[in-house]
């Protein structure tokens, strides 16, 4: 069988690099893909402890991540295509319209 | 046996992740994050959730990934391939995410709890129906949510994503 810690390690740099792409790439598609893959490096977690644990709640967890993480692309590719049309860019330090 | 495929998926997960972050081409980024979520799916399997890997590649790659390369292609990416990076202040950034990773990585490898091997509990054929009798007795209410929430998403992006009238 497989260590938990190979797990956590393989959700560890999986996490890193997906934080590497939100904190330093410009292209806002990028950001949002490593968002994703930020999510999925925290299901690989909750299912190797629920494993770990021989428990269901780290396998039920991980399935309502997904289902909200659904949603959640489908709220940031709605304002991305909005964006697009009203402001024509899709780099990240482009858009200040609120002041950030 | 068992470990070297591990580590075979582990690999090649790192290593496409790598490329969606490296690439400049966002269509090859979105590709690259496909072969990791197949990745990450093989790896589901692995630690003995197989319903988790079909959910994997029915939600991710076969919507939401979909729905990236949809958009990739409705919006113009060609201005912005030229540059790849935030110009300037990077500093402070990388050396947190190097603060984190090695944090995380000395913490783990520190405690000895992570070291051995879960213990094998074979629970016959019946995980996935235990699996969703749980879910549908204890966590109901969160299920319900859940929907309501995608139901309130789909309308978000839609209203978002029309055109405005006139």
């Amino acid at each position: 069988m497989v260590p938990l810690s190979w797990s956590i390690l393989l959700g560890v740099a999986l996490f890193v690099i997906g934080a590497g792409g939100v904190l330093l790439r410009r292209n806002i598609l990028i950001v949002l893909m490593s968002l994703e893959l930020l999510l999925n490096s925290v299901n690989i977690n909750f299912i190797a402890f629920g494993q770990y644990y021989d428990d269901f709640r780290g396998q039920i967890f991980a399935i309502f991540v997904i289902a909200i993480t659904a949603a959640e692309v489908a709220v940031a590719l709605g304002i991305l295509v909005a964006l697009v049309r009203n402001k024509s860019t899709l780099k990240v330090d482009d858009v200040t319209i609120m002041k950030g | 046996m068992h470990q070297g495929f591990f580590l075979l998926f582990a690999t090649v997960s790192v290593v496409t992740a790598l490329t969606l972050v490296l690439a400049r081409n966002p269509v090859h980024s979105a590709l690259a994050l496909m072969a990791c979520f197949l990745q990450i799916s093989a790896i589901f399997v692995m630690l003995g959730a197989p319903l988790l890997a079909v959910i994997q590649i029915f939600v991710y790659v076969g919507a939401i990934m979909v729905l990236f390369l949809f958009v990739i292609m409705m919006v113009d990416v060609r201005e912005a391939v030229l540059q790849r990076f935030m110009p300037g202040g990077n500093l402070p950034a990388l050396a947190l995410l190097l603060l984190l990773g090695t944090e995380m990585v000395v913490l783990v490898l520190w405690s000895d709890r992570f070291i051995e091997s879960p213990p094998v509990a074979e629970r016959g054929g019946d995980a996935i129906r235990d699996l969703s009798k749980t879910l549908f007795s204890d966590y109901l209410l969160p299920f319900e949510i859940a929907s309501v929430i995608l139901l309130a998403a789909l309308v978000g992006a839609i209203v978002l994503a029309r055109k405005e009238p006139g």
